[in-house]
């Protein structure tokens, strides 16, 4: 008995107080941090640290230093594509998606009832319907049998089919389409939920202190009540932006005409399940990509706290 | 009268019943016309994957393709059934696996994320931010890379060719973790409190308070979790044919060349049909929390 109290007493550093008495907490967290760690955290670690060895995948990897990441910055030209096309996709898709999750649920948001579900699922049928994307495979098919091209010719606005994804100048902005039509997915949904827990009384108060129309009742109620969503949703529109690949190398083949529809994440794919197995060098490149999204994560995130003020 | 014949519809599509203030009809007009041009546009896949199981062989293979088939046909499912039926591995068998791994998949990383997201969001943990921060980091990070290490993990653990091979990965996603962290963040710790004072434990306080409250985020977390759950065949884990799931097996048969191609297209539909009835039945439950809980401070 007294040495329990005693060793109670010992205990006099605040930070260990507050983790005894959030035991229950610790407990509660311990199942899913223990995968957590074992499956995603350490898979990246070991990542991180192939970035600096030359690994094929059947020998034992061997140390390189830096080697990989001076290769990718002086010596890979196609990484400097890459890189470029990414960093555009990012800077158009990313905001412009993001807008449209927001603008789209907010206004289904309106409806109620099985309208509602049914106009969510409508708008999230190509995030649903797996490679739903291969649907613009016939629109921009490069023959005069392609939707588009058909249009085009019926119009008068071309004299011969053009072959979008043979093109260089088409390759990104037929992409940018596809990749903009695609972006109604996990920020989507997240709004969608999010906007069910507003208080509805928020509203009514609004509207006694002078809120006049449904845009100032998005900007002064709606906005800054969601805040939480409105981050995940930005870190997710960042993940998915800076991480496009599959509709290019879908629709415009790997590699692309000149390399014009090539992507950080195809270059990776290139050399990680590829025909080059060369781990060491794919795993620098996705090391560089996560540096890439957490900046962009960092400085979006401190816009976003501006929101509703 | 035109507005009279706008209100009419409106109030046809259920449009706004819930808040009418600060709502002019001008403005629904042009949402609805907004809504009606791009839903066309973002339901073309669902069209086309439904239309192309009922279409006959040489409807699929016109050049160029029809959206809409012509002369609809039950044939390509006749095929399928009569391809499941000779398959080595009973269909059976191939069922109870997803349920396996799909529904334990979504149910317990629900389960985990959820209660580990409560004591970061509202206990006063020291830690939590680090924690918190890693989490979200690990979301940025590309899968490609990381499925070789995976792989060594899973090997070492003795976990290859089993069930959990799929299973505990799918529990340690970052994102269930992050999303049910946000919605928590909102719940008014005045709740909290009130139930700390009548004597409830923590683990009491999340189950009876905190999630009846998140309900719509659980719900939507189940939706991304059973998507990809679906669309995970644990390929490269699961090599006895005893263990693989549904989806596996339907793509096997739907693989046979040319003459495979109507059987194939029945797939597409089977696969993209049940996500979709998931997603309805979850998002119509998201639609009933609203009614039920009030969250106030």
């Amino acid at each position: 008995m007294k040495e329990k109290s005693m060793a109670y007493k010992e205990i006099k550093h605040p930070v260990m107080k507050k983790v005894l008495r959030n035991k229950t907490g610790y407990l509660m967290m311990a199942p899913y941090f223990l995968l957590f760690f074992l499956f995603t955290v350490l898979p990246v670690l070991i990542s991180i640290g192939l970035s600096f060895t030359k690994f094929n995948m059947l020998e034992w990897p061997q140390f390189c230093g830096w080697e990989n990441y001076l290769k990718l910055f002086l010596d890979d030209d196609i990484f400097m594509i890459a890189f470029k096309n990414t960093l555009i996709f990012a800077l158009i898709t990313g905001p412009a998606s993001y807008l449209m999750c927001l603008f789209f649920a907010w206004v289904i948001n309106e409806f109620s009832g099985k309208m509602r579900a049914f106009l969510t699922l409508i708008f999230y049928a190509p995030s649903i319907s797996g490679n739903a994307f291969m649907v613009w495979a016939f629109i921009i098919s490069g023959d005069r049998y392609g939707y588009l091209n058909g249009l085009l010719l019926k119009l008068n606005l071309i004299n011969s089919p053009i072959l979008w994804m043979n093109t260089e100048k088409y390759v990104m902005p037929t992409l940018i389409v596809v990749q903009l039509w695609l972006s109604l997915g996990t920020g989507f949904l997240t709004f969608i939920a999010g906007l069910q827990t507003i208080d509805k009384g928020l509203y009514e108060a609004a509207a006694i202190d002078g809120v006049k129309n449904r845009w100032q009742e998005l900007w002064f109620v709606t906005l800054p009540c969601m805040k939480p969503q409105l981050m995940f949703g930005a870190v997710m529109q960042i993940t998915t932006s800076f991480a496009v690949a599959d509709i290019s190398i879908q629709l415009a083949g790997n590699p692309s005409v000149n390399y014009a529809g090539a992507t950080i994440v195809t270059h990776l794919m290139d050399y990680g399940s590829g025909i080059r197995y060369e781990m060491g060098y794919a795993s620098a490149i996705a090391t560089i990509l996560f540096l890439l999204m957490i900046c962009t994560n960092g400085f979006v995130q401190k816009i976003l706290r501006r929101v509703g003020s | 009268m035109e507005n009279i014949a706008l209100g009419k519809l409106l109030a046809f599509l259920k449009l706004h019943k819930k808040h009418q203030l600060n709502r002019s009809k001008a403005g629904n007009a042009v949402l609805f016309v907004i809504m009606a041009i791009c839903g066309i546009f973002m339901a073309v896949p669902l069209v086309m994957i439904l239309n192309n199981a009922f279409k006959p062989f040489d409807e699929l293979f016109r050049y160029p393709p029809r959206i809409f088939v012509r002369n609809p046909t039950w044939k390509n499912f006749k095929d399928l059934v009569v391809l499941m039926n000779n398959s080595w591995v009973p269909f059976t068998r191939y069922i109870l696996n997803t349920i396996i791994l799909t529904g334990g998949g979504t149910v317990g990383h629900i389960l985990i994320a959820s209660m580990a997201a409560y004591p970061l969001a509202k206990l006063d943990i020291p830690g939590k931010k680090v924690l918190f921060s890693i989490v979200v980091l690990t979301l940025m990070f590309n899968g490609t890379v990381t499925s070789i290490p995976n792989y060594m993990i899973i090997s070492y653990l003795g976990l290859n060719n089993t069930y959990w091979a799929v299973i505990l990965p799918a529990f340690a996603s970052s994102l269930g973790l992050y999303l049910m962290k946000q919605f928590m963040e909102q719940i008014p710790d005045s709740l909290l409190e009130s139930a700390r004072l009548d004597g409830a434990g923590e683990l009491t306080i999340f189950l009876r308070i905190v999630m009846p409250n998140v309900k719509p985020a659980w719900l939507t977390l189940a939706i991304f979790q059973f998507q990809f759950m679906w669309g995970n065949t644990g390929s490269g884990f699961l090599r006895s044919e005893q263990l693989k799931p549904l989806q596996y097996a339907l793509y096997q048969v739907a693989s046979g060349g040319v003459a495979r191609q109507g059987a194939a297209a029945v797939v597409q539909l089977i696969v993209a049909v049940i996500p979709i009835t998931f997603f309805l039945i979850c998002q119509s439950q998201v639609i009933e929390t609203m009614t039920t809980s009030g969250m106030k401070e």
